[in-house]
């Protein structure tokens, strides 16, 4: 199924979670925090967090910021 | 008379206190904009700072270098501060609030209850949208945030933002990154007056312009509690000599302020006896 990642669609299998998708992105868990289509999914929810076709992420992480 | 005793009691252990954190050094920094992680490490290091801002971003996915800035920060050292730079709605910026409180919980930092929120209006003079900011204010502090809000320095939006629940109101000396200084001390002598009016310790922060450290002594002269900076030191010519220069300029202006400074004469008073001089004055 098709997905938006940070705005570029990507293509996952059906039963692909918040979880596995970090995992496939090779991201550190604990640097990024994830958004599915405008709300936030705790930390303690990526491993059941079922994505589904269309779904938009927003996975992000702290910058150098003032 | 020991060295000792010409400390004010209030000099020893003089912190600042936003909401229910306690911070040992009354300059906040930001992280931005450094020619490499490495050198930013330095100049907070030097800086003396012990609360640093970040921003939120979207992870690259793919970055080549497979640098990010939690693994050149010791955050068991640094209190974070993350901001909704970059927002230009009270929605969005609610949204990026609650993405930085979910990485600093999963960082275990203290931060994690507190946000820096900046609500922008215009991309030319990054200057904040007071009725956006105002909105946001209210939605967050719902949300249980500890709010710090990026505001100009107009004293009666200060005021309502206090008013609307904000932790700390932190007026811009001039537009962010802009190195002008405090434009208007009169407009924040008016913050100060109408913010701490019957609640001394409500604590007020100078957010953005600052260009150089008598910046930061001017500011804390007139009685803030703090300074926020980031360009002022990231693009120094030599940023590391800049964060001393900082660190020096908060210690002066909070000392001066505290000290009380003489006030302002038009003319000359001598400073040496003027009896028993043996030169006759002139007429």
């Amino acid at each position: 199924m098709k997905i938006l990642v940070n705005g570029t669609p990507r293509e996952v299998p059906e039963t692909t979670t918040v979880a596995d998708l970090l995992s496939q992105l090779e991201m550190t868990a604990s640097h990024v925090a994830v958004e599915v289509n405008l709300e936030l999914v705790p930390r303690a929810r990526h491993h059941e967090f079922q994505l589904r076709e269309a779904d938009r992420l927003e996975v992000v992480t702290l910058v150098g910021g003032g | 008379m020991t060295a000792g005793a010409h400390i004010p009691d209030t000099q020893l252990g003089d912190h600042l206190q936003v909401g229910t954190h306690s911070l040992a050094s009354r300059l906040i920094v930001g992280t931005g904009k450094y020619a490499s992680y490495e050198l930013m490490g330095e100049a907070l290091a030097l800086s003396g700072t012990d609360c640093i801002t970040v921003a939120v971003r979207r992870e690259r996915l793919v970055d080549a270098r497979g640098q990010n800035i939690l693994d050149f920060l010791d955050t068991s050292r640094y209190t974070l501060l993350p901001n909704t730079a970059g927002c230009f709605s009270a929605e969005d910026a609610v949204r990026v609030a609650r993405l930085g409180r979910e990485i600093l919980f999963g960082l275990e930092n203290p931060g994690a209850d507190w946000v820096k929120l900046e609500v922008l209006a215009d991309t030319k003079t990054l200057l904040p949208d007071p009725v956006a900011t105002l909105q946001a204010t209210e939605l967050l502090v719902a949300d249980g945030f500890q709010v710090l809000c990026y505001t100009s320095d107009d004293p009666i939006v200060a005021r309502r933002l206090k008013q609307a629940g904000a932790t700390s109101v932190m007026p811009a000396g001039s537009p962010i990154g802009s190195g002008q200084g405090i434009l208007n001390p009169n407009n924040i002598r008016i913050c100060l007056e109408y913010l701490k009016d019957g609640d001394p310790d409500y604590p007020v922060i100078v957010d953005a312009g600052v260009g150089t450290a008598s910046d930061v002594t001017i500011a804390m002269e007139l009685g803030v509690d703090g300074v926020l900076l980031n360009t002022g030191i990231a693009h120094a010519t030599d940023p590391l000599q800049m964060a001393l220069a900082m660190k020096a300029g908060i210690e002066a202006g909070r000392l001066a302020y505290l000290a009380g400074r003489i006030p302002k004469k038009l003319y000359a008073t001598a400073s040496s006896p003027e009896t028993g001089t043996i030169a006759p004055k002139p007429r």
